[in-house]
This record gives C-alpha cells, structure tokens and sequence, in this order.
C-alpha cells in the first residue's frame, strides 16, 4: 500500500509525535528505571548488577509496611469510594430528571476540576486543632479543649475518598443509565423486594462502572501523595513517599528506582486482576470513564 | 425505584454539603481579617488578595512575588503543554483513525499505557533516564545541557507524557465522527490537500481542539505527583502551595485558592459550552 517514496516519507512524519512520545517518555525511561532498580553501589561511582534494593525492601519493615499499608488502605479507601457513590450514582440515573439531572451531575464535577491541593486545604482546615470543626465543637460546648482530627488514618481515607468520589460515580451513573426501567419493573412486579430488586438486578446491570471507577480510584489512591502526607502528616506512609524520599531526599536513586517498579507492579497487578475477575478489557474501562 | 425514600433525599443532601464544604470554607476564610486561615472570624478584608504587607506583616497575594512567580511558572509550563498537547493529540489521532499499518493496535494500546502509570513512577522514570541522557550527551558535547535537568522543560515533558493520551482520545473521537464524503467532495471540487485539510477538516475539528486544550490547560496547573519529581529551582503553583501548607500558611494561600477556583471554573464553562456545541 505504502509505495510511493512520498507517501512513505508521509506516514513515518505522522507516526513520528508517537513514537518519540511513547518512546522517550514512557518506554525508554521506565527500561532505564528497570535497570537502575537492578544497580548495587559496589564502590563510589562504580555500579554493578544485583538484587541487593529488592533484598531491602523485604528485611527493612518499614518499608514493606508501609506498602501493605498503602495497598490493604488503597483497597479499603476504594470499597468505601464505592458504596458512599453507588445511592448517589443510582439517584443522578434513575431518580433526577432533566435539569435537576444535569445540576446534579455538573456539581459533582465542579469540586475535582480545582486542585487536589486547594481541596487538602479546605479539609486540613476543618480538621485540625485550630480548624473550624474544632472550633464549632468547642462553641455548643460539645468540647472543652481543642480538638485534634488531623494527622490520624481517618482524616488519610477521608480525603482519599473524597477524592476518588467524582471517578466512581461518573462511570457508575454512565452504566446505571442503560438500564431498561421495565425490567426494574419486572422485578418488583415478581415479588422482589427493593433490596433482591437491587441484589439480582441493578447491581449485575452497574458491573462495567463498578469494575471501571473501582480501577480508576485504586490507581489514583495508590499513587496518590499530597493527601497522606499532608492529612496523615507523620501517621501518613504512604509509599509514594517513601519513593520521593529515596530519589529526593536520600538521593538512593536505585532503591528508588526499586520502589517505583513495586508500585507499578502493585497498581498493575490490582487493575490486571479486576479486569480479569470481570471479564471486562481496559480500553472499554477507560470509556467508561 | 423512581420513589425516592426520604432517607435517601437526605443522603443526597448531605453528600452535596460534604462534597462543597471543604471548598467553601477555603474561600470565606480568604476574607477573614487574621493573620492564621483558621476561626474566628475577625471580620471582612481584601488584604490577602491586594493587600501590601503593612497590616499583617505578610503580603497577599498579588503583591507577593513569591506566589506571582509560581503562578508564572505554572502558566510557562501550561500553555506549552497545551499547545503540544492539540498539535502533536491531532497527528496521534489521525494516525489512530486514517493510517492502515501492521501493529496498529498495539500502537494504540501503548497510548493508553500512561493512564495507568501512577504520576510518581512517570516522574521519577523520567527523571532517571534524562539525567542519563544529559550525562551522556553531555560528556560527549563537552557543554551543560540543563534543559534536560530538572526544571520547567522537563515538567513540561513530564506532564506531556500523560497528557497527550487524553488529547488523543477527545481528538480521535470527534474524527471518527467525520464524514469523510465531505472532504472527497473538496478533492472533487479541485481542492488540494492543504486547502481540504485547512477549510473542511480542521474546522470540524476545532471544538475538539478546543476542548482538548483546555483539558491540557487545566491537567497542567493542577499536576502535583509528576511535577514533584521533576521540579527545579523555579516552582509551580501545586508545589508552592504544597510547602507553604506543610510549614502553616498566611490566608494568602486562600486567596490564590479561591483565585485558582474561579480561574478553573471559568475554564471549565468553556469547556462545558464548546462541549454543549459539539451535539
């Protein structure tokens, strides 16, 4: 098909953006961060093969805690991002119409096209001692001292849920939508009760978004950093910190190099097993989206 | 189903307050005439928007030339993204929805892969394969290349990586959309190339390109994870705000939030309207 010297010369300068794209910005950096989680300084300056950053990821437990802390957490944050979303989803779909429909749906997006920064903020200044949950505490007389809600695990999956919400209930409405009311219909007019109607029906009809936004807000939540570290402060290990402090702080390049290959494989392998368990591919999970 | 219980009214409610609560609070405390973002309020000023120093002894926000250099920074490093993420989004979708060729799929495969990357890893795989690179070249040019150190050129390439999969898949979907007898018609008409492209095509295009621009726009100010890792001296806005919240800040980091807020707001009503057009 492609004979002409022209057209030749045409199709590799379209295909050029891609493969510079995919090639200097995701290939070859995660080969070269591959090979460095792979290094072991055997001298200053002088680098050999080893798997001495892996060894110390699995006797030092700081570190493996702090990653089956960031994924049993991930895991938890997600389960909750899904049932505080599906009512809501449920009511945009199947409840609201037309402009009560559409407000709805816009003001869910509003908040999360602002900074993740700015809504840390607004939840670090409800929440701390001098915040203003504390203060209205304090003024129906409900406490007598300052009340500390920062820095704890709560105010960590509080602010990771609220994150997470807007990429769950979005896919979800998106899949709640295609559902036929008649067979809603049928199923009460069979005797089902509101909660078998929900069980047996609804939820089967949702699984799509469900899979779809679960992935979505796992990745995010793993991956995430400003709000463990800023809402959990010290009580926050998350191990995207504990990458930042390998490449930045410590200047461990290969053992952080070691760490980003075991949240890729850790995020992979969550998103890999729900695809599977569910039988859905990630390209149609991402439209989902 | 379509019954509603009132319990579930009230969930709906309550959800809609948390969800705006946080937002809220961030901006009335902007205005609050204290020198902490914390109660009581101590009464109504600007001075954390315009206000010199002289009052609280901190400058707000538009007098301070820390804030106004991120806030540069941030625009330095969005409008180029933006700009590179609809030039090269439009050839990726072209590639993706005209061009026939063996590994097609898996071409279109791999451009979903950065989606799926946590920011973190993007940033720091970036990081280490472009330190080797300026090592490399470096050495062998016998010059610094710092533009491939950490600094603005490099977050720009960061936030590119990702970035550019998003403006693919808005620019993609409205080609496919095309009906391509409208630009045969052209060519039947004595069109060339060029001129199909500029008066049929492009213009079909353009509230794609619009809309993929302003999600650019938008992803770039707001990236945190990415910019991080790559980050110079010379700093954003998300990483100025990230510090000054880890020290304990003036109300001024409200008042660029909220100035944060009615920006993205008034960008995502652009976007919502060139969306609406798009029906």
């Amino acid at each position: 098909m492609m004979t002409k010297p022209a057209q030749r010369l045409t199709f590799f300068l379209l295909l050029a953006p891609a493969i510079l794209w995919l090639g200097l910005l995701i290939v070859l950096p995660h080969v070269e961060i591959l090979i460095l989680s792979f290094s072991e300084r055997v001298a200053p300056r002088v680098y050999a093969f080893g798997v001495g950053n892996y060894l110390e990821f699995f006797t030092e437990p700081l570190y493996w805690r702090t990653f089956a802390r960031t994924a049993f957490m991930s895991i938890l944050v997600t389960a909750l991002t899904l049932v505080l979303a599906f009512p809501i989803a449920l009511y945009i779909a199947r409840v609201a119409q037309g402009r009560v429909k559409a407000m709805l749906l816009l003001l869910c997006l509003l908040p999360f096209w602002v900074s993740e920064l700015v809504r840390t903020l607004g939840w670090m200044m409800l929440l701390r001692e001098t915040g203003v949950i504390s203060y209205m505490l304090r003024a129906a007389g409900l406490a007598d001292q300052p009340v500390e809600l920062l820095y704890n695990d709560g105010a960590v999956i509080l602010g990771l849920v609220y994150g997470g919400l807007l990429f769950m209930i979005v896919p979800l409405a998106n899949a709640l939508e295609s559902l036929e009311p008649s067979v809603v219909e049928a199923g009460f007019d069979l005797g089902g009760s509101r909660w078998t109607v929900l069980r047996r029906i609804v939820i089967p009809h949702a699984m799509p978004g469900i899979v779809a936004g679960s992935i979505i807000v796992f990745m995010l939540t793993v991956g995430n950093f400003a709000t463990p570290v800023l809402l959990g402060g010290k009580n926050g290990l998350w191990f995207t910190e504990q990458i930042y402090a390998q490449f930045i702080t410590r200047f461990n390049w290969p053992q952080g190099a070691a760490f980003g290959m075991l949240l890729l494989l850790l995020s992979s392998a969550i998103v890999w097993l729900g695809l599977r368990l569910t039988g859905q591919s990630l390209g149609t999970t991402l439209k989902q989206a | 189903m379509n019954r509603p219980t009132l319990a579930w009214k009230l969930y709906i409610a309550a959800f809609y307050i948390f969800l705006f609560a946080p937002l809220l609070i961030v901006a009335i405390f902007a205005f609050n005439a204290s020198p902490f973002p914390s109660p009581p309020w101590r009464g109504f000023t600007l001075e954390w928007f315009t206000g010199s120093g002289a009052v609280f002894g901190k400058p707000g926000v538009l007098t301070d030339s820390i804030w106004l250099a991120s806030i540069g920074n941030s625009f330095k490093v969005a409008v180029p993204v933006a700009l590179l993420a609809v030039f090269l989004g439009t050839v990726n979708a072209w590639v993706l929805e005209r061009v026939e060729f063996r590994g097609k799929t898996v071409l279109a495969m791999m451009m979903l892969w950065p989606l799926v990357i946590p920011g973190v890893v993007l940033g720091i795989s970036i990081l280490a394969f472009f330190s080797r690179l300026a090592n490399g070249l470096e050495e062998w040019l016998q010059t610094d290349l710092d533009f491939l150190r950490p600094g603005l050129p490099l977050v720009i390439l960061g936030q590119l990586s990702f970035i550019l999969t998003i403006s693919t898949l808005i620019i993609a979907a409205r080609l496919r959309k095309f009906d391509r007898s409208l630009e045969e018609a052209a060519f039947d008409l004595g069109a060339s190339r060029a001129r199909v492209l500029r008066t049929v095509t492009l213009p079909f295009l353009s509230p794609a390109l619009i809309g993929a621009g302003l999600v650019a726009l938008l992803m770039s100010f707001e990236n945190f994870n990415t910019t991080l890792m790559l980050v110079g001296s010379d700093a954003p806005l998300p990483i100025t705000m990230y510090g000054q919240m880890r020290e304990g800040a003036t109300p001024a980091i409200n008042a660029v939030s909220l100035l944060l807020m009615l920006g993205v707001g008034g960008i995502a009503s652009v976007f919502a309207l060139t969306a609406k057009a798009e029906r």
